[in-house]
Order: C-alpha cells, then sequence, then structure tokens
C-alpha cells in the first residue's frame, strides 16, 4: 500500500527551501520525515506529514512545482540487517528502487522508498509479510 | 599587380574623399536608375513621388526609403531583384527560421565584383599568389564559404576549400599543405588551437601560418590578442552580410584599427535605431548599406541592424575608405552566436511545444575559456515526476530539439516556476554576458 509524499522542485539557490518549510509551518503542517537530493542546478525536496493532501494544495495555489507521489513505507525492526532483509525482497521481485529515505518512528525503523513497479513491490511486501505503515499512521 | 604593391586596386583604394564621394554619386544614380527594373522599388519611388532624376547630389539619398530585411522577407523570392532571372546564375539564402528566408541573387558581373572586393581585403592584409589558403568556414548557403574562396582564387592563391569541422583534418593539412592563411570564425580558431595542443602540434614550429581573418561573430579586442598570441599570427577582423554579397563588404587593414568598408561598393551611413536620424561620427548607431556597383539585386539604404560607430575617414595605411569599429550588437533581438545568427522567438518556439514547461524563460549568453555559450533556463509548469532521470531526459529533448533549430547545442536548465525574472510586465529574454559586450 502506497502513501502519499510532498516531492518539490526547487532551484538550489539559498532562499528558495526556506520559502517552502515556512510555508507548511503557517499552515501548521507537521514534517515527519524529509530528503534533499539535488543535482548541479536543481533539487527535489521529498517529505512526508501529517497532511499532504492539504500542504499539496497549499503549496500548489503558491506557484510552487509540487507533485504528490506514490511512495511505499516500510515498519522495519531497530536492529542490525533487517533493511538489507526487506531490501532483498523488493529486489528479489525484480523491482528497482529509485529512492530511498529511512527515519526512526516511535521505537521502529521506517523505509521510504519509490519504485518503478509499485504493484509487483506491494505483491513482495505482502509475500514477505513485511508491514507497511499507511498515512493513518504519521496523522 | 606588383606582389610589392600594398593596394590591389590602387585606382580604388587610395582615392581621395572628394574622388571617392564623386565616384559614390556616379554609381548611386545609376544604381537608384537601375533599380526601376525592380518592381518592389518602382513601386516604392512612384508612392512618395520620388524619381531617380531627383537624387542629385549624395545628401538626396535620404530622401529614399530604407529598405529592411522584412521588405525581403514580404518580397520572396525574387520581388526586389532588378534584372530577370535567366541574367541570374547564383542564389544565397539566410536559413529563414523566423519567416520567409531572404534571398540574394547574383548576377555574374554580380560574383566577379565580389570575388574582386573579397581578393582586395586579403591583398590589403599582405597575402600574395605565393600564399595557401585554407578556408575553413561553412560552404553551401552560408556565404563565408564561397565568397572566400572565389576572392582567394582571385588573388591568385592556393586555396583549400577544408570547410568547418573536423580538427585533426584541418591541422593536417595546415602542415601538409604549408598553409600560411586561414579564415575561420573566431571560436572554431580556438577549438583549433586545443586540438593542436592534444596533439603535439605547435603552429608556430609546425605550421606556417601568419595571417588569420576572422569575422562573423562577435569577438574582443582581447580574444584577437590571444589568438594571435597562441598561433603567433596577425589576425583581421572581416566584415561581410549575405545582403550585401557576404565577406568583403570591409575588412581591417595592418593597422588593425577599424575595419575599412569600401566606399566604391557601399554607401555608408551610421543613424539613430529609433529617430533614423543620421548620428555624428565617434557615435553609436545602426549601420545603413546602399550598394553601388550590383546588379542583381542592389539594395537602398539596407538597414543592417548591426550597431557600430565610425572612428575616422582617413587611415596612415593610405586608404580612405571609412573606418567602422567592429560590430557593438545588434539594434533588434537577433543573437549571434558562433557566427549563428539566433533570434529568440526561435527557441520560444520549441520551449512551447513541451506541455511540460512554463512559458517563461531566459537566455544567457556567456564566455567561457574564450568559448561562447548559451543557456536556456526555462520554468517547469507542473513537476510531473520527482524521478531526476525523467527531469534530465526531458532537458536532454529540449536540447535535441533546439539544436535541430538553431544549429548549436545550448545547456538547458529547469528552474521552478515562479523563478525568473519578470520586469514591467515584458519577460527579460536574453542577457549578454559575453566578453566582447562588457
Amino acid at each position: 500500500m502506497t502513501i502519499k509524499q510532498l516531492s518539490i522542485f526547487i532551484e538550489n539557490k539559498s532562499g528558495t527551501l526556506i520559502r517552502v518549510l515556512n510555508m507548511l509551518s503557517k499552515a501548521g503542517i507537521q514534517i515527519i520525515a524529509s530528503t534533499l537530493a539535488d543535482t548541479k542546478d536543481y533539487g527535489i525536496y521529498r517529505v512526508l506529514c501529517d497532511k499532504p493532501a492539504q500542504a499539496y494544495m497549499l503549496l500548489k495555489e503558491s506557484g510552487i512545482n509540487v507533485q504528490l507521489s506514490d511512495v511505499l513505507a516500510l515498519s522495519i525492526d531497530d536492529t542490525p540487517g533487517r533493511a538489507a532483509e526487506a531490501i532483498s525482497k523488493i529486489s528479489d521481485a525484480d523491482v528497482n528502487i529509485l529512492y530511498l529515505y529511512s527515519f526512526l518512528w516511535k521505537g521502529k525503523g521506517v523505509l521510504v522508498f519509490r519504485t518503478d513497479n509499485n504493484d509487483r513491490a506491494n505483491e513482495a511486501i505482502m509475500l514477505g509479510k513485511m508491514t507497511f505503515l499507511t498515512e493513518m499512521d504519521f496523522r | 599587380m606588383d606582389d610589392k604593391s600594398p593596394y590591389l586596386h590602387p585606382e580604388f583604394e587610395t582615392l581621395s574623399r572628394e574622388e571617392l564621394n564623386k565616384l559614390q554619386l556616379e554609381r548611386l544614380q545609376a544604381t537608384v536608375k537601375h533599380c526601376m527594373n525592380s518592381p518592389f522599388y518602382k513601386q516604392r519611388f512612384e508612392s512618395i513621388g520620388l524619381k531617380p532624376e531627383d537624387i542629385k547630389s549624395l545628401e538626396d539619398l535620404r530622401r529614399i526609403p530604407f529598405t529592411t530585411k522584412q521588405d525581403l522577407r514580404d518580397t520572396y523570392p525574387f520581388g526586389i531583384a532588378s534584372v530577370p532571372l535567366r541574367k541570374c546564375v547564383r542564389l544565397h539564402s539566410s536559413s529563414g527560421t523566423t519567416g520567409n528566408p531572404t534571398v540574394i541573387l547574383h548576377t555574374q558581373k554580380d560574383l566577379d565584383e565580389w570575388a574582386n572586393a573579397v581578393a582586395r581585403c586579403l591583398w590589403m592584409v599582405g597575402l600574395r599568389p605565393d600564399d595557401v589558403f585554407q578556408n575553413s568556414s561553412g560552404y553551401g548557403m552560408f556565404t563565408g564559404g564561397l565568397g572566400f574562396q572565389y576572392g582567394a582564387e582571385r588573388l591568385g592563391m592556393l586555396t583549400v576549400p577544408a570547410a568547418a569541422g573536423n580538427s585533426l583534418r584541418q591541422i593536417k593539412f595546415m602542415k601538409d599543405f604549408g598553409t600560411t592563411a586561414v579564415h575561420a570564425v573566431p571560436s572554431y580558431v580556438t577549438r583549433l588551437y586545443e586540438v593542436m595542443q592534444e596533439q603535439g602540434v605547435d603552429p608556430r614550429r609546425d605550421t606556417k601560418l601568419r595571417v588569420l581573418a576572422i569575422g562573423a561573430e562577435p569577438h574582443s579586442e582581447e580574444q584577437r590578442k590571444r589568438i594571435e598570441q597562441m598561433l603567433g599570427v596577425k589576425a583581421y577582423n572581416s566584415f561581410g552580410m549575405s545582403e550585401m554579397c557576404g565577406p568583403g563588404v570591409a575588412f581591417e587593414c595592418p593597422e588593425q584599427n577599424g575595419l575599412h568598408f569600401w566606399e566604391d561598393y557601399y554607401i555608408v551611413e551610421i543613424v539613430d535605431p529609433e529617430t533614423l536620424e543620421p548620428v555624428p561620427d565617434g557615435e553609436i548607431g545602426e549601420l545603413v548599406l546602399t550598394t553601388l556597383n550590383r546588379e542583381a539585386m542592389p539594395l537602398l539604404r539596407y538597414r543592417t541592424r548591426d550597431l557600430t560607430r565610425v572612428l575616422g575617414r582617413t587611415c596612415p595605411c593610405g586608404r580612405n575608405h571609412v573606418r567602422l569599429d567592429r560590430m557593438r550588437g545588434r539594434s533588434d533581438d537577433m543573437i549571434v552566436l558562433r557566427g549563428v545568427n539566433i533570434f529568440p522567438i526561435q527557441i520560444e518556439k520549441i520551449l512551447m511545444q513541451f506541455p511540460e514547461l512554463a512559458s517563461n524563460y531566459l537566455i544567457t549568453l556567456t564566455t567561457d575559456d574564450d568559448n561562447d555559450n548559451m543557456t536556456v533556463e526555462v520554468e517547469l509548469e507542473e513537476l510531473f515526476t520527482d524521478d531526476f532521470q525523467r527531469l534530465l531526459q526531458l532537458e536532454k529533448e529540449i536540447k535535441r530539439r533546439l539544436k535541430d533549430e538553431i544549429l548549436l547545442t545550448p545547456h538547458v536548465k529547469l528552474v521552478p516556476k515562479g523563478t525568473l525574472p519578470v520586469s514591467e510586465g515584458k519577460a527579460v529574454r536574453v542577457v549578454d554576458k559575453r566578453k566582447v559586450y562588457q
């Protein structure tokens, strides 16, 4: 099961990130986890938050280049080797991971990633009896 | 002609101002009369009640309306010609990417005169029949190719139509054929030097190069000096434009202090691009040219859109043909980059074909390590993916299509919506940071 993540297109320039963060802050949106990836010229700021649909509308109306992306979030135990275990199941299903980030949430590890085939990834996760996190978990 | 003479055509090159003006008036009157064979000029003169015999002095030239590039487009392809097509032997044309192309026709006499003019330029900078001339510029519709080819042959040099590109072969030719003179756009000369360095070729030791003709793209005095130092040559500025045949309109003499415009071929005016009134010597204005010995397609008061200024009307070289500064820019929005003419509208047209892109864009021209480059920044309309690969693919596709349109590959940079400058409602489209305009 996928959850919604904000993907925000920003310029590699001072002041661009804070503009987005201020907007989210003013609207009382809680960031759960975020990661900024960049090329030479621009970056994509990826954000998991408590109210993705609301945040999306807000940013879009302010003229920000934003997309709601479908990502997978897996809950794993916070012990060595669990990430390798989880990802190997995805990889065995011949699914490519486009990007991934992780964080700790309520004592558990969370792996967030986007794949080139979410259906197949879903199936692998079900078969592997791994635990999805849903948007409800972050509210 | 005696090799020792500094002039190929002393009977024209060394005329006094008075003699030049007298010749110009005779030729202007003949040209205007001949123009009445052109449907375009006949109609234009009649519409303002002007008759060829009204042109009694050079001052009367100002009674004749300007001719513009738009006039050439509107009369495409043969509407301005002053001779029947069967008398024409050559056609050159601009690419016409911004509308109808402009077509220039030549009779055999026009081609002969053109070759003479180019030969005069090359002789002026010391080239003689013993020299070997390698023409490393584009042929085909680009007039720099055939123009220099015929001019160099007319002078009597062994002439190599090497054309542009294939740097390794260019360098081999230079070494094997004993090339002493090259014509190329400045950015290509720099490229050739880079390849020479990679190949361990020292131009001073391994070639006989001594003269370079450079033109067709803006370059600064510093760039010229650098080229001269790199190759151990003298580099001379060349000016031409397809509407005026091509190269051979103006060239630097050994003084390297401005370009002599051949006033037996052209009447030179510098006007304020807004008021269209003449500007005093030394002030920058738009160059306006009237052809004086063209048969197929004389042009009266043609607005070149190039900005320049008069540096002087005498010269230690003994020629009184007016000396103009190198081109200082354009009075329209045309960009000249690496010898290619580009209008921003061409770029806009391509960008608008991508639904992923917003309508705001910015073209920045820079000089990096002596190479002139173009960067096109364009705003993203919608973030349609959060996958970098797909954004890079989009950039690549934009680059590819721009290259098809403008013939060179710009850098393309996607930027978020709302980040490009918008001023006074009208977007700033071009920022020129090239050294030559600093």
